[in-house]
């Protein structure tokens, strides 16, 4: 069954460990940084410099010890870089120098 | 080190000046895009919910094409993924999971909350999706069926809750404050007076 | 790629290819793990959409037949029971006839 299955991680429906795992429901207020990256890919979605499929791609090139770990929007700003990178859009000496800046 | 594994807000910090300097995102069009996005809440979902109890053609028109149902109401939709309508009944309840990601009908509920991301809905939801609502206080009878609708592709989902009894001869705002977010996931039922 | 070709008819029994391309290097797929092989009815037609599959990679994406299946639950995993059902959108390149 699924335990013999080579799933993706992030491919979870039915995943056994998490069966007995209690959803939080409580609300969970969006902080600025999910804000913001939310709404970068939102604008490289609109202008067609990365698709939600490509996004969705490098979060799934997460390892699976990190993707549990990381935020949503977490995931997501690491998957942005990641396809930005990938593309040449950005260079990883740009993005060095940006972030010492 | 990896740069990927930079810390997350030095990470955006960086994307954000590089996307500046060339032009691609501007500071105000990030700032207006979140206005945007903020400005979605389930209050549109509520609205179309509302409308559907009262107007029968309303509600024929939800259900065959949803994202023209959300174009009728003010919703903008253009470049959207499609919106598909799923009508809860007295014999079928619906249950909304992306368990590969977490589609979710955005337009017209807003950011999706919390629990709808995690990997505890993701997993349960599709395997057993009757203990996964007792988390939220949900009971389906036995004899009524449920429907799991994993949202993997190209639409987003949305539930038509059945209208709650004892609400006979309200107007459509009242009836839309008692539609909540969960009520068009199918994680909770809407409750009469 | 008999389901890619042709329009699949609400009704029709169908089942999901047993493949496994994680095992076979990058990919982004959207048939979760858990129908693999499985047996489900098509409900309807939802449209014809370019395949993530290439979209994920900026590859030319041929478009490919959505549809929406049903599956019912018991029949997936060894502890479900009754009549309770899922519905999910699978693109006909997964899909083979039963």
């Amino acid at each position: 069954m699924t335990e013999d299955t080579p799933r993706a991680m992030h491919d979870l429906g039915g995943v056994a460990k998490f069966m007995c795992e209690a959803v939080d429901v409580e609300p969970h207020e969006l902080t600025d940084f999910d804000r913001e990256v939310d709404a970068i890919r939102g604008i490289l979605g609109a202008k067609q410099v990365m698709s939600v499929d490509e996004l969705r791609r490098c979060i799934e090139a997460i390892p699976e010890a990190d993707y549990h770990r990381m935020s949503y929007y977490q995931r997501w700003i690491r998957s942005i870089t990641d396809n930005l990178l990938r593309k040449g859009i950005i260079t990883e000496a740009e993005l060095r120098m940006a972030m010492e800046a | 080190m990896n740069i990927l594994e930079t810390p997350s807000d030095k990470l955006l910090a960086g994307i954000r000046t590089l996307l500046a300097v060339k032009g691609i995102a501007t500071a105000d069009e990030v700032a207006e895009r979140i206005r945007i996005t903020d400005s979605a809440s389930p209050a549109r979902g509520a609205a179309m919910v509302a409308r559907a109890w009262t107007e029968p053609a309303f509600r024929e028109l939800m259900l065959r094409d949803g994202t023209a149902a959300a174009e009728s109401m003010g919703v903008p939709m253009r470049g959207l993924p499609p919106l598909g309508v799923l009508e809860n009944t007295d014999e079928t309840h619906h249950l909304v999971v992306c368990t590969l990601c977490s589609c979710y009908p955005r337009a017209v509920l807003g950011y999706p909350p919390f629990w709808f991301k995690s990997a505890a809905y993701r997993a349960r939801a599709v395997r057993d999706p009757r203990g996964l609502l007792v988390d939220f206080g949900t009971s389906i009878p036995a004899e009524m069926k449920l429907e799991v609708v994993d949202s993997t592709a190209d639409y987003r989902w949305m539930v038509l809750p059945v209208r709650p009894a004892g609400t006979e001869g309200w107007s459509a705002e009242q009836l839309a404050g008692l539609v909540r977010e969960g009520d068009m996931i199918g994680v909770t039922i809407p409750k009469g007076p | 790629m008999q389901g890619a070709s042709m329009k699949l008819k609400p009704g029709t029994t169908v089942q999901v290819k047993l493949d496994w391309p994680e095992t076979r290097g990058p990919c982004h797929i959207r048939t979760p793990h858990y129908l693999r092989g499985h047996t489900g009815v098509v409900v309807r037609h939802l449209g014809d959409y370019p395949n993530p599959e290439d979209l994920a990679f900026d590859r030319p994406a041929p478009v490919l037949p959505l549809y929406h299946v049903r599956f019912p639950l018991a029949g997936l995993w060894p502890d479900a029971k009754g009549d309770d059902t899922i519905l999910v959108e699978l693109y006909g390149s997964w899909l083979e006839a039963a």
